[in-house]
């Protein structure tokens, strides 16, 4: 029996009068990497958007239909954002480290939160870095402004930062786009050790990262949800039409 | 073509200022403690000018920084986007005030009031000369924060409120501290008003050369001094050359402030 940490039911979402996602069913298994795949616009990043809420963020957006994350319905007037949000990570196309130092950035989090006290910081910074494997690089140079790294290690560093919160899902949205493709395929490597822990969304405009990388894949296109399953069964035989088309790249 | 104008008029003010000098030294001219230029032999020294526009735009500083930047904030991060734009249309409003307006009102309003709630002589006084000018530097900084604040990326708020911050500490930690070259400009900026400035001042600070022992009493500011005498001066004389070498001391010191400004909105751009 696999246990679903995400959780939609007929989900729909509007932007003002345009409909960007139609009845969206889709459960998300614990520690797997789930793929979004889908041409662009196809509403891949507004969906990711709708775990943490992010969505609010845009004026205009509204939602129906209902989103359970690691139990809870996310969309009630109860939903404690901050606390939501402290269990889901995500990690941006660009990356985006904060104009801070290394340390700061990763700190953020815990000083935002305060669960742990200041003496703790340094270990908690120290662990978190060492999982990205960012430590043997980084260690001399944590007082360092962050924005001086290379993009690999900027996103590394955006990674480390969710991973202090300790957060159960990890939404990453594009997250190689930036990147060459040996920094992509250490930032999978990266995401196949982190899946151990956590449970990964990813949406990727790469078919072939998700086929690497993915457990499981859904194909989305025009903001609906055509065919979600095991990435090994999609990849190879597709039951949906429209999802071979997309595959073998007849559009898209 | 601007730098050009710019060294001509400092040339300008030298070769009119510098002959001051020959009669007093420098250092008597920066630190003596009297400016009693018409009488018999005249004095020039500027110091009590100096303090007095020391005072009164520490004043307005203490008085513009927090309130215009805490504006700026208010105005880029949290009011809605119609407030916004009354509020903005307002800012530059009070900008274009002539500043001989603010003076006047601060005279008639402003002077009165300080007056009484302090029980004093006069109510012209370096505070009443620093809350009017703090009107005046408000705009400058509100408008420069603001675009300093609005110009922060917009994946530092979302990686922040993404991972459970609020908005405040979104705004505190992460915008205005990414902003803060800009802010440092735009209080700069600020401030080279406020000393530049001449009318408003003259008119609110009672105009009295004397070192003050605090802040509600009159003061003058090296703005004012050139202002209100040059008209009874001999061209070529002392007195004449003295309000000269008041001019270059200001000249130095808007260039510093403008020279900071700029490093920081070099650093902000990046």
């Amino acid at each position: 029996m696999n246990t679903f940490v995400i959780e939609t039911k007929h989900l729909d979402l509007f932007y003002d009068s345009f409909q960007a996602l139609t009845d969206i069913n889709l459960n998300i298994e614990e520690k797997k990497i789930t793929a979004l795949i889908g041409p662009s616009g196809c509403g891949k990043s507004t969906l990711l958007r709708v775990f943490n809420r992010m969505n609010d963020l845009i004026d205009g957006v509204r939602i129906t239909g209902d989103v359970n994350v690691l139990g809870d319905n996310i969309f009630t007037p109860e939903t404690d954002l901050i606390a939501l949000r402290q269990k889901i990570g995500m990690v941006f196309q660009r990356p985006n480290p904060f104009p801070l130092s290394v340390y700061e950035n990763i700190a953020f989090g815990l000083k935002i939160h305060r669960n742990q006290s200041k003496k703790e910081f340094t270990d908690i910074v120290k662990e978190s870095l060492k999982s990205v494997i960012l430590w043997d690089d980084l260690k001399d140079r944590l007082d360092n402004s962050a924005l001086k790294l290379s993009l690999e290690q900027q996103q590394r560093l955006c990674i480390a930062r969710v991973l202090t919160m300790k957060p159960q899902i990890i939404l990453m949205d594009e997250p190689c786009s930036a990147l060459d493709p040996i920094a992509t395929l250490r930032i999978e490597e990266l995401m196949q050790e982190l899946k151990k822990n956590y449970t990964i969304v990813i949406v990727t405009h790469n078919m072939q990262q998700a086929a690497r990388a993915s457990d499981n894949t859904a194909f989305l296109y025009l903001g609906e949800l055509v065919e979600y399953g095991e990435t090994k069964h999609i990849y190879s035989s597709p039951k949906e039409k429209r999802t071979e088309d997309y595959l073998t790249g007849r559009f898209g | 073509m601007s730098i050009v104008i710019v060294a001509l008029i400092f040339a300008f003010l030298l070769k009119e200022g510098l002959s001051i000098f020959w009669r007093v030294p420098i250092s008597d001219f920066l630190f003596a403690r009297n400016w009693y230029p018409i009488s018999d032999p005249p004095q020039f020294g500027i110091l009590p000018l100096i303090i007095g526009s020391i005072l009164v735009t520490a004043g307005a500083g203490i008085i513009s920084i927090p309130i215009g930047i805490a504006s700026a904030l208010f105005i880029a991060e949290i009011a809605p986007r119609k407030t916004k734009e009354v509020l903005k249309a307002g800012i530059e409003l009070l900008a274009a005030i002539p500043s001989v307006v603010i003076g006047f009102i601060g005279m008639v309003t402003l002077g009165p009031f300080i007056k009484e709630i302090f029980n004093l002589s006069t109510g012209l006084t370096a505070l009443s000369g620093s809350i009017t000018l703090a009107f005046m530097a408000m705009p400058t900084i509100v408008s420069i924060a603001e675009d300093a604040i609005t110009a922060v990326p917009r994946q530092y708020r979302e990686a922040a409120i993404a991972m459970g911050a609020t908005k405040w500490q979104t705004t505190w930690r992460i915008v205005a501290y990414a902003a803060r070259p800009g802010m440092v400009a735009a209080v700069m900026l600020g401030i080279g008003r406020v000393i530049g400035e001449t009318m408003a001042v003259m008119m609110v600070t009672g105009n009295a050369a004397l070192i003050p022992h605090s802040i509600l009493q009159p003061v003058r500011t090296l703005t004012a001094t050139i202002a209100a005498e040059m008209g009874e001066t001999v061209q070529g004389g002392e007195h004449y050359a003295a309000l000269f070498a008041i001019g270059i001391v200001l000249f130095i010191i808007t260039f510093l402030i403008n020279g900071i400004a700029d490093i920081y909105l070099h650093k902000a751009k990046k």
